[in-house]
């Protein structure tokens, strides 16, 4: 069904149906708004605030913000990038988050988005969290190093594994990712690697085990082209979702 | 310990194993055992069917539930500025010399743990602390001293001299509504007589805005709320009252609970709810058996039940539920996420609690103050209450005024009211600065005394923050900015990191380390901050930087270091673990500063 409603982003017109979030839309149009914790696959989350856009002098999250009809959104202007980009680097200087040292790297969305708003340095100073890893599963690890608090993996193991493996503990900064199994490890819990709590991961957070670097660098998915035009690294369709790349503009 | 299980096995099967209830649970779990069990933990996991982890990330959110035992006297010292300018820290330490105790760590005879907390809402009569949830108010060296006897004698705090519990209601200038009584009954009698439409025909026209400083008018939530289909309907009192400096929920639910619990089932009636919640913020415990007493004596009244005062159909009845140590709780969402049991964590909006709030239902969630207001508006009219105040903040509005000022208390004033007259009335001499609204709110300079209280100038629930001229007001900011990195939910970037930066670099001003850089930065973090976070805390919590940065920028650069930029960690400090694994403390395995 489709609405002729429309609302309008950098100036371009974005066609939308009831109930849509300005992110379904921007989504469907194949109009790029940078995103951390959001995966269409699963109910917005609203924290990583990646996608902050301005809309009529407000600034709002576009995955979880109704799409109101004639709407001008700008997702582009310098002060948005601007937002943006101090918002990766608090994620940067919030976890240890060792690119070159990092399995993840090249295919991580963090780093990927990192780029696009034309990251450069972590710009803030660093609070070298120690934080575990945790090996104790056969075929999965995870690096609470690199977890950026995105719940991905908590929404799907809750919604789509039925199995409630991973929560989120602690207030404010001291907040982390828990694993729900008698020992608090990931190894006498419910996980398998065939989950999709593993798979939504969008940084090296959790890896299965057994397979590292099968891809070169130079090889990987962003090594060539930006998110804006890749997607995401957990996106159902992996690759052309999205048709326009601002940093070539 | 057999005898506490049983009685929490008792408590669960008594209120039918409800998740809902799991804080509650929780919250009497912690004052049983002085912590909660990981055997309790399972025990509720099993019961209540929900995932054991779960449950601890509700005890790691609040901060009065803990996993490890407190013993059995758990003292927090409330540490609002307020408390601090009163000389607090002098006596927190003197408790714990006194004690042998570290603090924030339970003494290893495990008798006592002594520890700090966010403002207590005792702040007219500060220093305060809570003793096992229990208020002694204005310490000082003799009661610090009987304090510590108390504790080495083990004697039980209900067994503890009352003059230590004693809090005054303080009201040191009442308005009408606090006044102007009302009989119990006579609202819900008037709801009745006139029905529904007509009484929120005059709630419209007395003009009554929301008292929790967001101002949204009482009427129109209520309609909406009214008109929203559902089956259910909830109202919800929000009595979280955690905005530093204010107290004057604590007054109302003291000496005017009856007429709070009237206008939640005045709204109940109006807008066709049945079922009312007082969300009671944790530190406010000590009031709640008093409540109860309150809310039975109203249901043999039949104030409360099912046809209230003979009126077919009209049921409506109230449950306290408790807070336990969340800031964040005071914003309406979170405050419905805790009333079902879980983490403090604000909703996204929309939709609005009015529309879709506690169970997803339908919602009214309005201030103390607000449902006091309302319930004398349907007795007195809307005239009453319009014919004070200004053109768009009708009526008059409650104050919680401490600090520097030899009349704390709780004051009301038509809205309108000027700074500058408010401080002549409280006896402040000397000002250097008021701080309205709380940590979140606005610092005021002399050169704008002339501002008032009021929805179209200065929204407040209340707090007024007074500081004289002798006060370094770098110790307000880093109060405040320390404050909202504690109370941080946790949950979006801005506000967990941004916050957690921005105290950091408040201390590196305070320790003389911090340049004209840093200055730039926190004003950057702060635009992020605003803009970006997820609720209203977030958004308001780097305001005392950003205020006084360019309100008072002279408590910043009289402090800041020469060069033009200092890094944020000690070079030769860093080198320390090197010089241990290498054995050396020679020259060569130091920097020293040229």
């Amino acid at each position: 069904m489709i609405s002729d409603k429309t609302f309008k982003i950098d100036g371009r017109k974005i066609p939308f149906q009831d109930g849509d979030t300005i992110m379904d839309a921007a989504l469907r149009a194949g109009e790029y708004i940078p995103h951390l914790c959001h995966n269409p696959e699963f109910k917005p989350n609203g924290s990583c605030r990646v996608c902050v856009i301005e809309t009529n002098g407000r600034h709002v999250s576009a995955c979880n913000q109704p799409a109101i009809e004639n709407m001008e959104v700008d997702n582009s202007s310098d002060a948005i990038m601007n937002l943006r980009r101090s918002l990766l680097q608090m994620l940067f200087v919030e976890g240890n988050h060792v690119c070159p040292a990092c399995e993840k790297s090249g295919a991580c969305q963090l780093q990927a988005v990192a780029y696009y708003t034309r990251m450069l340095s972590p710009h803030f100073t660093h609070f070298f969290p120690r934080r575990d890893v945790d090996a104790t599963h056969p075929e999965i690890a995870i690096d609470f190093n690199r977890c950026i608090l995105c719940k991905l993996c908590v929404r799907a193991s809750r919604d789509v594994d039925k199995k409630n493996v991973f929560l989120i503990s602690g207030r404010g900064i001291d907040s982390r990712l828990v694993i729900n199994s008698p020992s608090g490890k990931l190894g006498d819990s419910d996980v398998a690697v065939t989950d999709k709590a593993v798979a939504v991961c969008p940084v090296g957070a959790i890896l299965p085990k057994h397979k590292g670097y099968e891809k070169p660098i130079g090889e990987r998915m962003y090594d060539n082209k930006p998110i804006s035009i890749v997607g995401d690294v957990a996106a159902k369709f992996s690759s052309k979702i999205y048709s326009k790349d601002v940093n070539t503009k | 310990m057999k005898a506490i299980k049983s009685k929490i096995e008792t408590l669960l099967s008594d209120t039918g194993y409800s998740p809902d209830l799991l804080l509650q649970y929780l919250c009497t779990a912690q004052s049983l055992y002085s912590y909660v069990p990981e055997r309790i933990v399972h025990l509720f996991a099993d019961k209540l069917e929900i995932p054991a982890a779960k449950i601890l990330g509700v005890v790691d959110f609040y901060a009065f539930l803990h996993r490890e035992a407190r013993g059995d006297f758990d003292i927090l010292f409330s540490d609002s500025i307020t408390d601090q300018m009163l000389g607090n820290r002098s006596l927190i330490e003197k408790l714990c010399m006194k004690l042998g105790v570290e603090l924030g760590k339970p003494r290893n005879d495990e008798r006592v743990t002594i520890d700090v907390t966010s403002c207590t809402g005792i702040c007219d009569q500060g220093p305060a602390l809570l003793a096992n949830g229990m208020v002694v108010s204005k310490l000082d060296d003799a009661r610090i001293d009987l304090i510590g006897d108390l504790v080495e004698s083990c004697t039980p705090v209900c067994d503890w001299p009352e003059a230590l519990f004693v809090v005054e209601d303080n009201i040191q200038r009442p308005g009408m509504l606090l006044s102007d009584h009302i009989a119990n009954g006579a609202a819900i009698e008037a709801l009745i007589n006139d029905g529904s439409s007509t009484f929120l025909e005059v709630l419209e026209q007395s003009g009554l805005r929301g008292r929790g400083g967001a101002g949204f008018s009482t009427a129109i939530k209520w309609r909406l709320c009214r008109n929203a289909p559902a089956d259910e309907r909830y109202v919800v009192c929000n009595a979280d009252e955690g905005e530093p400096g204010t107290f004057k929920d604590r007054v109302l639910l003291n000496s005017y609970a009856d007429n709070v619990f009237e206008g939640m089932t005045l709204c109940g009636g109006a807008v066709g709810a049945e079922k009312g919640y007082l969300y009671l913020r944790g530190e406010y415990r000590y009031l709640l058996e008093d409540l109860e007493e309150t809310l039975q004596r109203r249901r043999n009244a039949n104030l409360l039940g099912n046809n209230i005062l003979g009126e077919e159909g009209f049921n409506f009845d109230i449950d306290i539920h408790l807070g336990a140590g969340a800031y964040i709780c005071g914003e309406e969402s979170a405050l419905l996420e805790s009333l079902s049991g879980k983490r403090g964590i604000p909703r996204d909006r929309p939709p609005f609690p009015v529309t879709s709030g506690f169970r997803q239902q339908p919602t009214i969630v309005n201030n103390v103050e607000t449902f006091l207001a309302a319930a004398k508006i349907a007795v007195f009219g809307a005239k009453w209450f319009s014919s004070v105040g200004t053109e768009k903040s009708s009526g008059t509005k409650l104050l919680s005024i401490s600090g520097d000022c030899s009349r704390p208390g709780i004051y009301e004033y038509p809205f309108g009211a000027s700074i500058r007259q408010i401080l002549d009335d409280c006896g402040a001499l000397d000002t250097q600065a008021v701080q309205v609204a709380g940590a979140a709110g606005t610092t005021i300079p002399p050169a704008e005394f002339d501002r008032t209280i009021s929805f179209e100038d200065l929204s407040t629930a209340g707090s007024i923050m007074v500081f004289n001229q002798q006060r370094d007001l770098i110790d307000m900011v880093q109060n405040f900015a320390q404050f909202f990195c504690h109370e941080s939910c946790g949950f979006c970037t801005p506000c967990r990191v941004g916050g957690t930066l921005m105290r950091n670099l408040v201390e590196k001003v305070v320790t003389g380390h911090a340049t004209s850089y840093d200055l730039n930065e926190m004003k950057n973090i702060g635009l992020v901050m605003q803009n970006t976070a997820h609720c209203g805390l977030g958004a308001t919590a780097a305001n005392p930087v950003i205020n006084t940065l360019n309100k008072f920028p002279d408590i910043y650069t009289k402090r800041l270091a020469h060069s033009g930029y200092e890094p944020a960690f000690n070079l030769d400090a860093s080198l320390e673990i090197s010089r241990q694994i290498t054995g050396r403390n020679d020259e060569g395995a130091h920097i020293r500063d040229e």
